[in-house]
């Protein structure tokens, strides 16, 4: 059993790392619709 | 359906490592490799993004099929050592969350695929995932030994999936590639279900050798590569190939048959003991990777 302020604790840090690797996720998602929305128009030019 | 009951703490929310965990990322390399040389292997350029895509969509798709498999599968997990830390079954996640990570996943795989590259590709990929989920894990995975034969098609869709997503069609090439897959797994899988044949059985999961023994196995593992080699040298007097390919495919073919040979010469029923099997499942990784590998330095120097 872990006590509640050891949870407390826990969960902070992976609602954090969560929050960062779904920043990073989204992030890296807009650059590369920017890069295939560029690769398509190069590809129709 | 399953029937577990999540013992994760919901309070906690999971790490995000068992999100990554539930993806299989060690089966995806062999996943991700045979799509791209799928993809290099057609005769249409692609242009990088949209290949990088490609290869991106492929093995979201195969890691939500993973998450999909782990989601269904947690109770089977649970009863098998080899899979009993998985996050699910080890109370690290709750099942709805990884319900929500495979389906979500899915969607987003099949959606980027064809947006990106053409709906043929994206088509494919759906099949493929919905196979692997329905058709395997969901429907013969836990009624029949030839839950293997039938459910490694899952896995052979990969190289199409690359073709077609650089070609936009699909030719005989990328069928044989498939067939090879196809024709790959059950010997691949069932060398690893003789050493693990105790885990199968603990968990009343149906593999060949839990349910005909071992000596049936080692039979059908001899009877499946004589047309799996087959498979791996028809596109080179087919004529869609060079002789780099074909002389690799032949020797590697030859070579796995050599292995297969002395599973079958083997007698042993102790996992201890299994040596030949090990060696064989070992190998058949080397192989496919050593025959696709093979596929893409001939079509460069061809």
């Amino acid at each position: 059993m872990i006590p509640e302020g050891q949870k407390n604790e826990i969960r902070a840090a992976r609602q954090k790392s969560r929050a960062l690797v779904t920043a990073l996720a989204l992030g890296a998602f807009v650059i590369l619709m920017f890069a295939i929305t560029i690769a398509k128009m190069a590809a129709n030019t | 359906m399953t029937s577990v009951t999540t013992t994760a703490d919901t309070a906690i929310p999971a790490d995000w490592r068992d999100f990554l965990a539930l993806t299989k990322p060690r089966v995806m390399s062999l996943v991700v490799f045979t799509g791209l040389c799928g993809l290099l292997a057609a005769p249409v350029p692609i242009h990088p993004v949209i290949g990088f895509t490609a290869i991106l969509c492929i093995a979201l798709g195969a890691g939500a099929a993973g998450a999909l498999n782990m989601w269904y599968e947690a109770d089977l997990d649970a009863l098998m050592k080899r899979t009993q830390g998985r996050p699910l079954p080890a109370g690290r996640m709750d099942r709805q969350s990884a319900l929500h990570f495979g389906v979500g996943l899915s969607f987003f795989s099949v959606l980027l695929m064809g947006v990106a590259a053409n709906w043929l590709a994206a088509g494919v990929l759906a099949v493929s995932i919905l196979f692997y989920v329905l058709v395997y894990t969901v429907w013969l995975k836990r009624r029949t030994p030839q839950n293997i034969v039938i459910g490694g098609a899952a896995g052979a869709f990969p190289p199409v999936i690359g073709w077609a997503a650089a070609a936009g069609d699909v030719t005989l090439l990328p069928l044989l590639l498939f067939t090879l897959i196809f024709l790959w797994t059950p010997p691949h899988f069932w060398a690893l279900s003789l050493f693990v044949r105790s885990d199968y059985a603990a968990a009343g999961v149906p593999m060949l050798p839990v349910v005909s023994g071992a000596k049936v196995t080692r039979q059908q593992i001899l009877f499946y590569t004589l047309p799996m080699a087959a498979a791996a040298v028809a596109p080179w007097p087919l004529g869609l190939t060079g002789p780099i390919y074909g002389v690799a495919a032949a020797a590697l073919s030859l070579l796995f048959f050599a292995f297969a040979c002395h599973v079958f010469a083997n007698r042993s029923s102790e996992p201890a003991e299994m040596k030949p099997e090990k060696r064989l499942f070992a190998f058949s990784i080397v192989y496919l990777f050593a025959v696709f590998g093979a596929l893409v330095l001939d079509r460069w120097f061809a």
